[in-house]
């Protein structure tokens, strides 16, 4: 679609000619995030270097009637910065200065376009940490982090990106600059900063965030325990929780997930074992002394078949390792996979990890496990060939019932990885159509023309309809119990 | 008890929709004092009221608003678990609805978060009649908008809370509270650098020339801190806490206005005139006896803002204004999910 010259020339007097792209090649690069399944060559890109060219550029598409959609690092999940037809695509990245980072305060203030890992890197000579790590970390930016309210391994303990902001600073589509939360994380009037938190770009855009440091743990140790049964790990994470320990990392993978992680990093990971477990504790030196005795003894209580605690920061490195290249590992068996992220309440674990197995079965597709059990988020990664003959739609389906079965036990469609347009589906057997409207209206009280990435996040109630309909097999809506609409 | 009041409270709230008349959400009614007086029938939620699901394994629990906020902390502690932010009651009757609602965090808040941070799920009754679902009882949860979170501290202004889920935490091994003798800029400076350390420092509270520093852990761990942090030991930390939490310490007797700056915790003493009880490691700052306007002022310029918290019956707004768009904002979001403007119009601010 040719962009509106109108538009372009507001955009140009904004930003600059260079700052303003519309060359197939040069706009080429931002056709997708993470989720390459989904791909649309953007008709504009923008990449301003100032809040106030962030003003312009959506006072423009204002008024213009212009479609557009913020992007940070690109590396979503769900296609949550997918360009849209006859859209600006808005690309944070040259907004990427760490402010300031004031050790005595514990915070740091960033541009969106800094990545997660550099905010912990300007910390960590002050012995302080950004907590939230999304997988990530080394490429993601806090604008997309904030957008997607993104998680990690160590979200249990030390939280999402929601509860480690302080400020945050979003231009709406009138091009008016908020200030929402303080840095003491307190603010008259109604708790904005977390409704914008995880709210996709739909609401506004992300021009500043004021993140709250922590201190480096004391002491960390992490432990690596194999179990020969699937059900039998998975009951362990319950009764860890409940003896009131909680880690700061329990990590599950399953034996699919574990031995493919193994042949691509070499961590040392029990191949023999059906299920594994990384347990990691932190805090001060007698605590973290405390608890690992407690966990031992409970891990072995509850059967596991070997346990070991890394010596030190390199075996315990070398453990991460594993786990986190597990989805390039998993990757690797397959020509294609699908990630999904439904998360459940802990205690129906070893059941909907069967039931996923059945599920498998019965489509003829395998499936590896690799999750944050101790949030019960699970990634089941859906493995397929794309280029066999109805297998994409296959494994659709598959990812679709396995949601269907994270709502059915009473969890979400997502955990961490956003809606975007990937799971607009599934959002439709996770909420009523009253819940929908509320949402589209929310947005309308922000974005009163829907120019805000427009189609994302939330489905209409159309396309639930047409959900439903498709989702019937031999005339039955699976979790029939379930309401629908 | 165990009752489900919806259909009674959804019968009230559409009979009141239909007159546009104002009502007033009414819990335990302890936090009356809490935002700008308002008029209108009285709401009550109290015979909604019982625990829904609580699994010690799950760390969440799920409870109907009218429901005691004791009989929720009871129901943790027997599980050794609580409600980390450590919230208000002022007075025996108070609601979890109502705590949540209200959105205060008591001493442990610098240390735990606050309220918002530990609201995963809710069930809402609008002002238009509709009851809606969002979050959940898990721990991560993006999808949708989280308006689950959006009602921390929304005082009943875009809907009545019929269920809440809160995340909740294990209770630690134990508590010691140490009180050292400093001057308020001394003591400020000084909780500061606890806090940057990796100390388990929970609370913290400077008045009258004393600071108070409560730790938790495990009894080696409060061994190791006291050893390091130094000053005497206060034998019934409990209680000191308990009467800064429920205000019932002698500095919040009496009439005279009481205001609440929350500011950033270096800032230093705000020059009120008056001397504060100081809290959070000095991002919270009680002062009584400030003129009207003054305790807004102060606060705003080192970046803060205040809140005229009790005694302040002729006072136009209790909280500090907010910027335009702002405020514009709040009026939109209050249209969507109370658009006859019926559920405790005027308890945030004037227009609300």
């Amino acid at each position: 679609m040719t962009p509106d010259p109108a538009l372009l020339r507001d955009l140009r007097a904004a930003l600059g000619a260079d700052a303003v792209l519309v060359s197939t090649e040069a706009c080429a690069p931002f056709e997708c995030d993470a989720l390459t399944a989904h791909r649309r060559s953007p008709d504009v890109v923008v990449l301003p270097r100032t809040t106030d060219e962030v003003r312009s550029v959506l006072r423009a598409c204002r008024h213009h009637g212009t479609p557009v959609v913020a992007r940070g690092a690109g590396t979503g999940l769900s296609g949550g910065s997918l360009p849209v037809a006859g859209g600006v695509l808005l690309v944070l990245a040259r907004l990427n200065q760490i402010l300031e980072v004031d050790p005595r305060r514990r915070l740091a203030r960033v541009q969106p376009g800094v990545t997660n890992l550099e905010i912990s890197g300007a910390a960590a000579p002050h012995g302080l940490y950004y907590a939230p790590d999304p997988s990530s970390q080394v490429a993601c930016t806090i604008g997309g982090n904030v957008a997607e309210n993104s998680g990690g391994v160590h979200c249990l303990k030390h939280g999402l990106t929601v509860h480690n902001l302080l400020e945050i600073r979003v231009v709406t589509i009138d091009g008016d600059l908020l200030v929402l939360g303080s840095e003491t994380g307190e603010a008259p009037g109604l708790p904005l900063l977390a409704l914008l938190t995880g709210s996709e770009g739909m609401l506004g855009v992300v021009v500043e965030a004021t993140v709250r440091l922590k201190p480096l743990p004391e002491r960390v140790e992490l432990l690596m325990v194999a179990f020969d049964d699937v059900r039998r790990c998975a009951d362990a994470v319950g009764r860890v929780i409940a003896s009131g320990i909680v880690p700061a990392g329990l990590e599950m993978m399953d034996a699919p997930a574990m031995r493919a992680a193994e042949a691509f990093a070499h961590c040392g990971y029990p191949t023999d074992a059906d299920a594994l477990l990384l347990c990691e504790l932190d805090g001060l030196h007698h605590d973290v002394e405390h608890d690992l005795q407690a966990v031992e003894t409970l891990l072995r209580d509850c059967g596991a078949t070997s346990l070991r605690v890394a010596v030190d920061a390199t075996e315990r490195q070398r453990m991460w390792s594993g786990r986190k290249s597990a989805f390039p590992a998993v990757g690797r068996l397959a020509p294609d996979y699908f990630c999904m992220d439904g998360t459940i309440p802990r205690r129906h674990l070893a059941d909907v990890l069967q039931r996923i197995g059945e599920l498998s079965q019965a489509a003829g597709l395998p499936v590896a496990n690799v999750f944050h059990a101790g949030d019960g988020n699970l990634h089941p990664l859906i493995l397929f060939d794309a280029g066999e003959p109805g297998a994409v739609e296959r494994a659709e389906h598959l990812g679709a019932e396995i949601l269907e079965l994270c709502v059915a036990v009473g969890g979400t469609v997502t955990g961490e990885h956003g809606v975007g347009v990937e799971k607009l589906g599934p959002m439709c057997t996770q909420f009523g159509s009253g819940e929908l409207e509320a949402f589209h209206a929310v947005k309308r009280a922000f974005d009163p023309d829907g120019l805000l990435n427009p189609g994302k996040a939330v489905p209409t109630l159309a396309r639930c309809a047409d959900y439903g309909a498709m989702r019937v097999h031999g005339g039955k809506l699976p979790f029939s119990h379930l309401p629908r609409f | 008890m165990d009752r489900d009041g919806t259909d009674d409270l959804l019968a009230q709230v559409c009979e009141a929709a239909t007159r546009g008349a104002a009502l007033r959400i009414v819990g335990g009614d302890t936090k009356r004092f809490y935002g700008r007086a308002i008029d209108g029938v009285p709401l009550a939620t109290r015979g909604h009221t019982g625990i829904l699901r609580h699994d010690p394994a799950e760390l969440v629990l799920t409870a109907r608003g009218g429901t005691p906020l004791a009989e929720v902390e009871t129901r943790l502690a027997a599980h050794g678990q609580r409600l980390p932010f450590e919230p208000p009651h002022f007075g025996t009757d108070a609601t979890l609805g109502g705590t949540v609602a209200a959105g205060l965090a008591g001493p442990a808040r610098a240390w735990a978060g606050p309220l918002r941070d530990y609201v995963l799920g809710a069930r809402i009754l609008t002002g238009d009649g509709r009851v809606l679902r969002f979050g959940g009882e898990v721990m991560k949860n993006v999808a949708g908008y989280d308006v689950a979170r959006l009602m921390a501290g929304s005082l009943g202004v875009l809907g009545v809370l019929l269920d809440v889920s809160l995340k909740v935490l294990p209770r630690p091994a134990d508590e010691r509270t140490l009180a050292l003798e400093l001057d308020q800029a001394q003591a400020l400076e000084h909780m500061a650098s606890l806090a940057r350390g990796a100390l388990p420092l929970s609370a913290s509270s400077w008045i009258g020339g004393r600071l108070y520093l409560r730790f938790e852990g495990s009894t080696e761990t409060l061994d190791a801190v006291a050893a390091r942090v130094g000053g005497e030991l206060l034998p019934d930390g409990g209680s000191f806490w308990a009467s800064l939490r429920e205000q019932t310490h002698p500095y919040f007797a009496g009439e005279q206005p009481l205001w609440r700056c929350t500011v950033p915790g270096l800032v230093a003493p705000l020059p009120l005139g008056s001397e504060p009880l100081v809290e959070w490691n000095g991002m919270q700052r009680w002062y009584r006896g400030v003129a009207a306007a003054a305790g807004f002022e102060a606060a705003a310029a080192v970046g803060g803002h205040a809140t005229l918290f009790r005694h302040h019956s002729d006072a136009a707004e209790v909280f500090t204004p907010l910027a335009p768009p702002l405020l514009r904002l709040h009026r939109e979001l209050k249209r969507v999910f109370d658009p006859a403007g019926i559920l405790n119009p005027g308890r945030m601010y004037a227009d609300l």
